[in-house]
């Protein structure tokens, strides 16, 4: 590698040559471009880059999704929230000695052992703010101390146009979501009559209603009648019934056609789990796992040359709470999966899980920020510079990009 | 009995809008809406006459092989009107006594030319006599084409009229029947079917004009006296006048007959106070229309005067599409369209399957499926909200009738999607 990524030759006037030197900028090679290169970098132009960003609403607890079984004080603090040792029936998926994958996470296990597959540990947000509704704001709007009036993705939007094109970016949703509100045009899409099941929410709002002599009855017959009992665990039935991995395939479709968007959103719920974790969270979890499964099979070739980020407002605490959930935390884990992505490895700072390692005494203690990781992805994937990224996370200036997220080799 | 501001939005009204405050005396604002007139009374909007000419153009244009399109854009402008005024509208509790009427008067799609003159026969015929004369508002549906077409009188001739005799054709009853029977006197009256029959007689020729005398200026309503059965027949042991008088009279009678003050009164408690409303106040709402002859504003205060507890009655489709609109008072540009969202729901308002109208009772519509589409639907509206708090929404839709367990299981939700839809399946936002 020569030069630095963001040389100024990446603002060369538009044209054909544009294309070449962004992609050599991406590529570090500044100024060097040789044309050995050419036909490589036009194969994977700036706008073949596909960016995917996913949003876990309701915090996800990283350390059931990416289990740091080698650390010695997971089980003093969260015996009943523990699935087993790797090897065994039940246990996590080995990551290479110390972290192990929820076993409802096979097919990211597969991009893992592919090198498609990137989770990073013990990251959170820049707010310390424990409100979902706060934090999720945050997340999308790109930053940790005041509101923005648009998210962070339509600013990429907005600093990658794509002649011909108005909208650049799409949200799988029936509205655009903060994280593409703004300026730029962004499109949403939703199948139509497409009913988003509420799923695990089902079972709360049965909870609400229980004691009531009209609508509790009503709920329990209806849930009964649709087979809930089944979607909840997860059977074959729930799983044709939930709808994230078929939405990925099409959201992947898209992106794969030439004329399609580059960048696109797509939200899950259900992650909130205070109560009974462990049978709750296999259902999401393996959601999301079809779901990253089924975007790489719609995008087709064009998965070569994809960046997913998979990010949830903040993790849970350390502790097992008393009735086998988790409550509201800070640090988490994000991952990165796609065939551009530089995975096979876990990213970590480990903080440790000693007593008094827990940030506030509760939670696993940040070591990242999801900013650098953001940063470090649009850098290298989408090729844009330090101006724009400031553009795109403002007052992020002392935050580095994160290195190596990104193959330098297609 | 005054409630407080936030029960008498919720009972009488569909719900508080955030953002919007609530009044401060609520008996005042209750009595207000239904002493000023209604803004949309005989207001703007398609003519009887205007649709009933986009009808026959439609059917000329069929006959030739054309799509028509006039009379589904005229309706798809209406339902719209209707949704956005159900959403918006500063007299929410005079909107709920229009439907309740509307209601009570079906008329459906089901009778697919009934949508050409929807939106009039709500304006013209339900909405001036919501607090007037009970008789008025009777006359008014039976005079017009909605009601005339969708019940089927005017296609009813006298057999011993001038046409009848001429063409051998004669009754039909539909109209004379429904109208004794579900608007007015109901079976309890013990009439026959001689009464209904004779009922039929007296209503023949009221009919609808024809296209030429329409394109001459003619109101849509036309008496046919070539129509009309000769004759006073008896109705319920009385006569009335030959002619389009004895149908004027003859609808006074059965408006103002006590059985049919015993069955509103006992339909506006169901409506008002419970599925199964406490006899004093079907008998005080009965007093009222006895000692008044069918004064309908007075019986709309007595309504808000009579006991009543909130929360006691389910909301239906319509209210509940209503209010979850209104709580996430989303600006018209970002609504979802509100009649489809009825229709999903199982209440599509305009195409009730029966003249008798949608079902008012938890007996009804607290079904399994149609329970758990309202929380699918209230889900996929939910992911439309800005960005407020949904403990605060929470807070101003349903004041200290929001119980503990739900504002807890909407402040610990995992988002703000989430949270939303707890509310709206609450038991508590379930009901008014």
């Amino acid at each position: 590698m020569t030069g630095n990524p963001h040389a100024p030759n990446h603002l060369a006037p538009a044209g054909p040559g544009l294309r070449l030197t962004r992609r050599a900028a991406l590529l570090g090679l500044g100024g060097a471009i040789s044309l050995g290169r050419a036909s490589l970098a036009l194969a994977a132009a700036p706008t073949e880059r596909r960016f995917v960003v996913i949003l876990l609403r309701g915090a996800l607890d990283g350390m059931a999704a990416v289990v740091p079984y080698g650390d010695a004080s997971l089980a003093t603090w969260r015996p009943g929230l523990l699935t087993g040792r790797p090897g065994q029936a039940g246990g996590p998926l080995d990551l290479g000695g110390f972290y192990g994958l929820h076993p409802a996470l096979a097919g990211m296990h597969g991009l893992y052992a592919a090198g498609e597959f990137l989770p990073v540990h013990a990251i959170a947000g820049a707010w310390r703010v424990r409100s979902h509704f706060e934090a999720q704001d945050y997340l999308e709007m790109g930053d940790g101390e005041q509101r923005i009036d648009s998210g962070w993705l339509n600013r990429v939007a907005g600093a990658i146009p794509r002649p011909g094109r108005r909208d650049n970016a799409i949200a799988i949703a029936a509205t655009p979501p903060l994280i593409l509100r703004g300026k730029a045009p962004a499109a949403s899409w939703l199948p139509e009559n497409f009913r988003p099941p509420a799923a695990l929410l089902y079972d709360e709002i049965a909870a609400l209603n229980r004691h009531d002599p009209v609508t509790g009855p009503a709920f329990a017959d209806g849930l009964r009648e649709r087979g809930f009992i089944d979607m909840v665990q997860g059977g074959r039935h729930g799983r044709k019934r939930f709808a994230f991995p078929a939405l990925a395939r099409v959201a992947g479709r898209m992106l794969a056609a030439p004329e399609g968007p580059r960048l696109a959103a797509m939200e899950m719920f259900g992650w909130d789990t205070h109560v009974a974790q462990v049978p709750r969270l296999r259902y999401p979890l393996s959601a999301l796992d079809h779901g990253l499964v089924a975007l790489k099979a719609g995008l087709g070739a064009a998965w070569a040359h994809t960046a997913v980020l998979v990010v949830t407002e903040f993790g849970r605490t350390v502790r097992e709470n008393g009735t086998g959930g988790t409550d509201h935390g800070t640090a988490t884990v994000a991952f990165l999966a796609g065939g551009a992505v530089a995975g096979g490895r876990v990213r970590a700072d480990w903080p440790g899980l000693a007593p008094g390692r827990l940030f506030e005494n509760r939670d696993l203690a940040p070591t990242a920020e999801l900013r650098a990781l953001a940063k470090g992805v649009l850098a290298q994937h989408l090729g844009l510079d330090q101006a724009a990224l400031l553009r795109i996370f403002p007052g992020s200036g002392g935050v580095a990009p994160m290195g190596g997220l990104i193959r330098t080799s297609a | 009995m005054t409630p407080a501001p936030i029960e008498a939005a919720i009972r009488f009204g569909y719900g508080p809008k955030p953002g919007e405050s609530l009044p401060a005396d609520a008996a005042l604002w209750l009595r207000g809406q239904v002493e000023r007139p209604d803004p949309l009374a005989n207001g703007p909007g398609t003519t009887a006459v205007e649709g009933l000419e986009a009808l026959h153009a439609d059917i000329l244009d069929r006959k030739r092989g054309l799509k028509p399109e006039r009379v589904r854009r005229i309706y798809l402008a209406e339902a719209r009107a209707v949704g956005d005024h159900l959403v918006d509208t500063a007299m929410p509790f005079r909107e709920r006594l229009v439907w309740f009427w509307f209601n009570h008067f079906t008329v459906s799609l089901k009778r697919p030319f009934v949508a050409a003159v929807l939106g009039d026969y709500v304006r013209t015929a339900i909405r001036p006599h919501v607090t007037g004369r009970f008789e008025d508002m009777v006359l008014a549906v039976m005079r017009h084409p909605a009601m005339l077409m969708y019940l089927d009188n005017a296609r009813s001739f006298g057999p011993d009229s001038i046409v009848g005799r001429r063409r051998h054709i004669g009754l039909n009853e539909n109209l004379a029947r429904e109208c004794m029977e579900l608007h007015t006197v109901t079976q309890a009256a013990g009439y026959t079917q001689a009464d209904v029959t004779n009922f039929a007689r007296i209503l023949t020729g009221w009919s609808i004009s024809p296209p030429l005398l329409l394109a001459r200026g003619a109101p849509a309503f036309r008496f046919f006296a070539a129509a009309h059965e000769p004759g006073t027949p008896p109705l319920m042991g009385r006569r009335f006048p030959p002619g389009e008088a004895g149908g004027v009279a003859a609808l006074r009678f059965l408006a103002n007959h006590p059985s049919t003050y015993h069955s509103l009164a006992a339909k506006l408690a169901t409506h008002f106070v419970a599925d199964a409303p406490p006899p004093e106040a079907v008998a005080r709402i009965e007093h009222v229309l006895a000692t008044t002859r069918g004064d309908l504003k007075a019986v709309s205060l007595a309504l808000v005067e009579a006991p009543g507890a909130p929360l006691a009655k389910l909301r239906t489709p319509m209210d509940y599409v209503v209010a979850t609109t209104r709580a996430l008072a989303l600006p018209p540009g970002r609504r979802f369209p509100v009649l489809p969202a009825m229709a999903g729901l199982g209440e599509p308002l305009f195409a009730a399957p029966q003249p008798d109208g949608w079902p008012d009772t938890a007996a009804h519509w607290a079904a399994g499926e149609a329970m758990l589409r309202r929380v699918d639907w209230a889900y996929d509206v939910a992911a439309r909200a800005g960005t407020h708090d949904p403990v605060a929404v929470a807070d101003a839709v349903l004041g200290p009738l929001l119980s503990p367990a739900t504002r807890n299981a909407v402040s610990r939700a995992g988002s703000r999607r989430e949270a939303l839809t707890l509310l709206f399946a609450s038991p508590e936002f379930m009901r008014r």
